[in-house]
Formats: structure tokens, sequence, C-alpha cells
């Protein structure tokens, strides 16, 4: 808290003293020792993200407010053209109404299954460990190789289908019809992140006072009261936090799309990020592209605002 | 009501079921529910012993009847894979020992140093974790195209080290700091440490919970790359393994499956292995480490 209980030896090195006051020269010596060390210390971090996140950003709008010329290799202003573009782009309504459903449906089954298995595995019982494990592990599992192994079960003569066929059930082929594509991606995504939150869960659900419910016990709330009234509300901070790692991780999920679906069939699983790579990388459309990025950008900042809004009314307990 | 209580074996909650049939239920909905999370990457790994025409066999079995290491050897002849192997590895320990003194430094400073605007910068640090690397990756690349370090690793090696996966860590290693006792600091200065010793000689040690959720965190993040090397990496014997393991298609662009599942397990298998070995680490470190609300 009061940097002057903090008495560095060498702290008079950089700034007059004798002159004034002893007291206070130290006390300006001892700050400015201090935060020059401070500022030596963040600048790795803070030029890093200036150099790879401020001016990159910058850049974007700069690039989307220009058209990149094929033929000189050089950008021509248009202002807000791009802008004008994306409004008059046709299957922008699409890649939008697709990266709603794809984002909706990954946070609200993550966060859905996540509190579940975290219910279920808070308890002591024989193998909590193992299950925990198990539900665990597809987040170690490289995104490329858990999507590529998914897309060979889901083949149409892949494992699934195999399975499938064997209870006389006739498959469809999943990656090949827009609704099952979209079904395929969303439950890969989730089924590979979900233990994150289970695991955040798992230690919000640890911080509960036990008192409580012990307390609810012998009132005679039933455990779903229990479970509305008091959990649900103590793990509050936790929810509201995996609801924005989860949506933010959905809104860039690039890799699961690319190798699962390509944004297919048709547009039906091409996600904004898709779109934005589709248009900057594979049509070298460099002020569109950015234009797309950017508008990816403010979802996520909307949406960061929002859950930030949301916790000072809806958050009933912190630290 | 109150006879429940003098009911010695109460169960929990007041429930239909007895507490054996709750017990059956709980492990049956585990189970259940385990499959999709395990079986994948089960079945990755026996598939890719299988000879190319068991991959889609009906009905389909999970051993096969005639197991082959040909679609290994397969994967190190059709592409540099030893190599991108090796690029992966070196990629991802270089960056997470930049960022593992990058975030220890930075995180300390905005937990502990006071200096003018101390919060301002450290919001604007945190800008980092909120921007999308799909964002910044358009301009990002002709930064690099203009420093003529396209097709090579370092813009691999300096977002992912310096960027979003950084930030996150320096958030981590401030929140850790913060929690730890001041008194310990005091007592070094009183010893004659100046800050850097303390941080190096006090801190970084007591942060070793810290730093390996820092440390896991930044190698899956770089270990799992796709959409980076994809964008800036065009040769070959430079690729990462995400990248590599799509790139075993036959000249008429058929996957071929069981080259792709064999590399894929070998991408998987070490990561898999060294968590279930040190799981309880993975999982706690991720859990205690200033993540939760």
């Amino acid at each position: 808290m009061t940097d002057t209980r903090l008495e560095p030896r060498e702290a008079s090195d950089e700034a007059p003293r004798g002159r004034a006051p002893a007291r206070r020269a130290r006390f300006w010596t001892l700050r400015r020792t201090d935060a020059a060390t401070g500022y030596l210390f963040i600048a790795p971090q803070l030029i890093g993200v200036l150099v790879f996140v401020v001016v990159p950003v910058g850049l974007a709008i700069w690039y989307s407010l220009n058209e990149w010329n094929i033929f000189t290799g050089e950008l021509e202003y248009v202002g807000g053209g791009n802008y004008q573009a994306a409004l008059d782009d046709p299957q922008l309504p699409s890649v939008l109404g697709a990266t709603a459903v794809f984002s909706g449906g990954v946070v609200v089954l993550n966060l859905v299954l996540g509190l579940a298995l975290a219910v279920m595995l808070n308890r002591r019982f024989k193998g909590a460990v193992l299950f925990r494990t198990l539900f665990f592990s597809p987040v170690v599992v490289s995104v490329v190789a858990w999507t590529l192994v998914w897309g060979f079960l889901l083949q149409d003569n892949g494992g699934i289908n195999g399975v499938l066929e064997q209870l006389g059930v006739d498959g469809p082929n999943w990656l090949q019809s827009g609704p099952t594509a979209m079904i395929a991606v969303t439950f890969t995504q989730v089924v590979r992140s979900v233990g994150i939150n289970m695991v955040l869960f798992l230690a919000a659900l640890q911080g509960v006072p036990g008192e409580l419910y012990e307390a609810a016990r012998l009132d005679g709330a039933s455990s779903r009261s229990v479970f509305f009234r008091i959990t649900l509300p103590l793990i509050s901070p936790t929810l509201l936090l995996t609801a924005i790692i989860t949506i933010v991780g959905a809104l860039q999920s690039f890799a699961q799309i690319a190798v699962l679906t390509e944004g297919g069939p048709g547009l039906s699983t091409t996600v904004l990020v898709y779109y934005v790579f589709q248009q900057a990388f594979s049509f070298n459309d460099i002020g569109y592209g950015s234009t797309l990025a950017l508008m990816l950008l403010t979802f996520v900042m909307v949406l960061t605002v929002i859950q930030w809004q949301l916790r000072r009314k809806w958050v009933f307990y912190e630290d | 009501m109150r006879t429940d209580l003098a009911a010695r074996p109460a169960p929990a909650a007041p429930g239909r079921f007895g507490p054996v049939a709750r017990r059956v239920a709980l492990y049956t909905a585990l189970i259940v529910l385990a499959a999709p999370f395990v079986i994948p990457t089960l079945w990755m790994i026996t598939s890719s012993f299988k000879p190319l025409n068991e991959i889609f066999a009906s009905p389909p079995s999970f051993f096969s009847d005639a197991p082959t290491t040909a679609a290994y050897a397969e994967a190190f002849s059709f592409q540099p894979f030893a190599r991108q192997y090796f690029n992966s590895v070196y990629i991802a320990l270089v960056v997470t020992a930049i960022t593992l003194l990058v975030s220890a430094l930075a995180g300390y400073a905005f937990a502990r140093i006071r200096f003018p605007g101390r919060n301002l910068l450290f919001i604007v640090v945190l800008v980092g974790l909120l921007v999308p690397s799909e964002v910044t990756i358009v301009p990002l690349f002709q930064m690099f195209k203009q420093a003529g370090l396209v097709n090579t690793h370092w813009p691999l090696i300096l977002v992912t080290a310096l960027a979003a996966p950084c930030v996150l860590a320096t958030f981590i290693m401030r929140q850790f700091f913060i929690a730890l006792p001041v008194e310990l600091e005091e007592a070094a200065r009183l010893d004659g440490l100046g800050r850097f010793g303390i941080w190096w000689r006090i801190c970084v040690p007591l942060a070793k919970p810290a730093l390996s959720a820092v440390a896991i965190l930044t190698f899956l993040a770089s270990w799992n790359l796709y959409l980076e090397p994809t964008v800036y990496l065009t040769s070959p014997e430079l690729f990462t393994l995400p990248q590599a393991l799509t790139r075993f298609t036959d000249p008429y662009g058929g996957e071929m499956w069981n080259t792709q599942l064999a590399a894929a397990t070998m991408t998987v298998v070490p990561v898999l292995v060294v968590f279930l070995i040190a799981q309880r680490h993975f999982v706690e470190s991720l859990a205690h480490s200033g993540l939760k609300g």
C-alpha cells in the first residue's frame, strides 16, 4: 500500500539529495526509482501490445477505408465504400445468422453442460477424479487433430453412421447438409472446450460455504431450490466470466470451421471469422476483410461491455 | 419432517430414489456423457493402425484385424513430418519461455509497483486480451511482409509471445502477486534487496503455481495455433503440426485418412500422456490461477 515502508538501499542513485529536507528528498527518490523500475518491468508487455495489437487495429481501421488495387498493389482511399459494400453484401446476413446460431448454441450448451458436469463431479465418489480427467482431456488435444477425427467419424460411411446403422438408424450425411453440419461444428466445439468451464465451475462450487447448504437443509429446502437459490447466485461471478470466455472463444472458432466444413455446405457454417479469412486471404480483398474484422471486433467489445454492465445488477456475491 | 432428521442414513437431499439407485443413475449418466469425450481419441489411435481398406469398414470395428504401422511410415515420407514436429516443439518452447519472463515482470509491476498511469496502462494491456487475433491478422500480415518476415517463424513467435496469450499470462501473474503477502517483500527490502532482487529471488520462486499455469496455457496456445501458420507459412518444411495435419491429401484432393490419423495420433498422444501424468497439476493450476471469479 504505502511505498514509504519499502526503503530501497540504492534508492538515491538518480535523485538529488541533501539540499531539500532529508525526508522529502528520500520520498521522491524512492518513488522515482521505483516508478522507473515499474515502467521497465512492464515495457516488454506494453510494447508487445502496442505493436502487435493497437497498431494493427489502427491499420485495420485505415484499410477498411481503402480498396486494395491488385494491379498497382496500392491502397486507394474509398471512404465508406467498404461499409456500403457490407450493407449491400447479399451473403452477409447469412454469415451473421450462422455466427449467431453457432455462438449462441456453443455458449448455451457449454454453460449448461459445464455446470451439470461440475455439479455431478462435485461430490465425493469413486471415479470422480477419473471422470473429471476424461471430460477435461479434449482441452489438451490440438483443435485441428480433434476436428480431423470428428470429420473422419462424421463421414457418410464413417464411424458414427456405422454405429447408427447397427442400431437400425439411417444416419444423415452430417457434413453435407446445412443444419446437420451446423450441429456437427457446434457439438464438436462444445465437447472440446467444455472441460475448461467444468473446472472453473468446480472451483467455484468448492468455494460455496458448506454451512449454507446445512442451513438450507435444516430449513427443509428441496435440492432444486438449494441449487437455484444458493448455488447459482453464489457462483454467478464465475458464470459470467465463463460466459465471456466462451462467447469470445466461439466468435473466434476458425480452425474448427476451416477443417470440418470449410464454411459449407454453401454458406451454412460460414461464420464471421471464417468469412473474414476468405475475403482477406482467399480473395485478397484487404479493405473489405478489414471492415468485416472490425465488425467482429465490435461484437466482442459490445458483448464484453454488456456482460460487465450485467455484472453490476446480476451478480450477488463478489470476493 | 422432523422424523427425517432422526433417520441416520438420510439421503443428501429428499429424492424419489434410494441411494443405490441414485448412484447407478449417476454412473450411467457420466459414462454416457463421457463417450463423445473419450471415444474420438481412442478411435483415432486404433484407426491409425488400420490398413486403408479397413478405415471405413462396415460394421465399424474398433480394432484392426491386420494392424499395420504403414500409415506412420507414410506420414514421414509424404511430408517433412519430423521437421514439422520439431518446428512446433521449438516454437512452443521459445514462446513459453518468453511469455513466462515477460508476464512475470509485467504482472509483478502491475500488482506491486506504484507508478503514474499504472491503471491506465494496465487497461491498455488488457485490450490485448479483448481483440481477437483474427482481427489483427490482416494488418499484421502486411506489417510482417514489409519487414520481410513472411514465411519465417518470427510472426508465430513474436505475436504469440507478446500479444493475446501473454496478456492472459500477465493478468494471471498480476492476480497472483496481488494476493501474495507484502510482508515477505518488506523483509527482503530490509535485508538490502532491490526491486529486481525481490522480484527474482523472493516473488518468482513463490509464484511457481501461477507460473506453471501460465506455462501450460501458453504452450497449448502455441501448439494449437492454426490460423497464423496457415496465413504466414508457405514452405512445407516450415509448417507446424496443426497445419501439416491438414495437408495429407492425395493428388486428387482426397483425404489420406489413415495417414492423417497416424499424424494426428503422434501430435496428440505425447501431450495427452503428459496431461494424464500431471492432470491434477493441470486442472488445479488452471482453476486456482486467478481465472476463477
